[in-house]
């Protein structure tokens, strides 16, 4: 009863919590769409979009050029626009003369390479590892021999039973 | 279990804290590696910034080393490395382009008449496409190339008397550029 008159409290904060974040998400996306370029149908627009959200910012680090207000993703949205629209670059090319440029980095697919190989095969590692460590503990509860009781022991167990 | 065996556990932090050091104490900036590096420096044209008129090509690049370096006044960081600069263009043979990036061009003429003109050619790159073909993500960034024209090293950051002494003056002396002057003097500054 004490703590009923609480709930709706908590409820209410939750619900306050859950708009914010919402407002938070929907305003992020708001300002990554600031540039305004003209398409010919809407099937562009949306590859540009795809585009835009596919590579990362070199100069921030964790961010994709949509979402980036660096003036090097500016430049870089403008001249993906550039490539696919006056040029009519291909998305491989277009991904193709980012990297020739900028290198892996811009990619968040990066391919397997001298350089990135550990990115790839530390996760398989790791699991390679666990599996093996948790095979040997397997192994090991298997060969363990069940505790032999005394009949001390058992006349003890069976009391103790008893009593409950 | 033997008594060792519940220090694992304990053992795995301390790895685990080991790597975040080691990780955030990288410099990130200084991590990324340009994908010019090896290669051919990118054919280009672009205007001069002092003598507008005047276009400079790759072609105007090669038969010697060279020194290309991204600035702007807009960028602290070039304000800095100014002087150092200087002192490479003073005390070296160095071809030396100034890439004038994403720049008012008065205002970059106006730094050149008041700190100095340490570059050979300065190009005025005031949209920025020529720093993305070289893969310019802010400034200051400076490429050393050889007679060939390709790029032999590259730095993002300023050039600073470390640099001078550790990465640039091996290189250009396997470049051979002439030094002259007391560069292990001038390293000090």
């Amino acid at each position: 009863m004490d703590n009923l008159p609480r709930k709706p409290f908590a409820k209410c904060v939750a619900g306050i919590f859950v708009c914010l974040l919402t407002l938070g998400t929907v305003a992020a996306h708001a300002e990554s769409q600031i540039d305004i370029y003209p398409f010919a149908d809407e099937a562009e627009e949306r590859r540009y979009k795809g585009l835009i959200e596919e590579f990362r910012c070199p100069k921030c680090l964790n961010t994709n050029l949509a979402g980036s207000d660096a003036p090097i993703a500016k430049d870089l949205r403008r001249t993906v626009y550039r490539l696919q629209v006056d040029e009519g670059y291909s998305n491989q090319q277009i991904s193709d003369y980012l990297r020739e440029r900028y290198g892996d980095f811009v990619l968040y697919d990066p391919p397997f390479s001298a350089q990135t190989w550990y990115i790839w095969l530390t996760p398989i590692g790791l699991g390679i590892l666990a599996l093996a460590i948790l095979a040997r503990l397997l192994g090991r509860a298997r060969k363990q021999s069940p505790v032999q009781l005394s009949e001390t022991d058992r006349g003890r167990i069976a009391a103790l039973i008893e009593e409950k | 279990m033997s008594r060792a065996s519940l220090f694992v556990p304990l053992g795995i932090f301390i790895s685990i804290l080991a790597l975040g050091y080691v990780g955030f104490s990288l410099d990130a900036r200084d991590q990324l590696p340009s994908a010019l590096l090896n290669k051919p420096f990118p054919e280009f044209s672009a205007t001069s910034l002092l003598q507008p008129e005047v276009k400079i090509t790759k072609a105007d690049l090669l038969g010697r080393p060279v020194l290309v370096n991204v600035w702007a006044t807009w960028c602290p960081t070039c304000k800095s490395e100014h002087e150092q600069l200087m002192r490479i263009a003073a005390e070296t043979n160095v071809l030396m382009v100034g890439i004038d990036y994403k720049d008012i061009p008065q205002r970059a003429l106006q730094w050149l008449e008041q700190y100095g003109d340490p570059y050979d050619y300065v190009l005025d790159d005031r949209d920025g496409s020529l720093g993305i073909e070289l893969g310019v993500y802010g400034a200051p960034e400076t490429f050393l190339l050889n007679a060939a024209g390709e790029v032999v090293y590259k730095r993002v950051g300023d050039i600073n008397s470390r640099i001078w002494v550790n990465e640039l003056l091996p290189r250009f002396q396997a470049l051979k550029i002439e030094v002259r002057g007391q560069s292990a003097g001038s390293a000090d500054g």
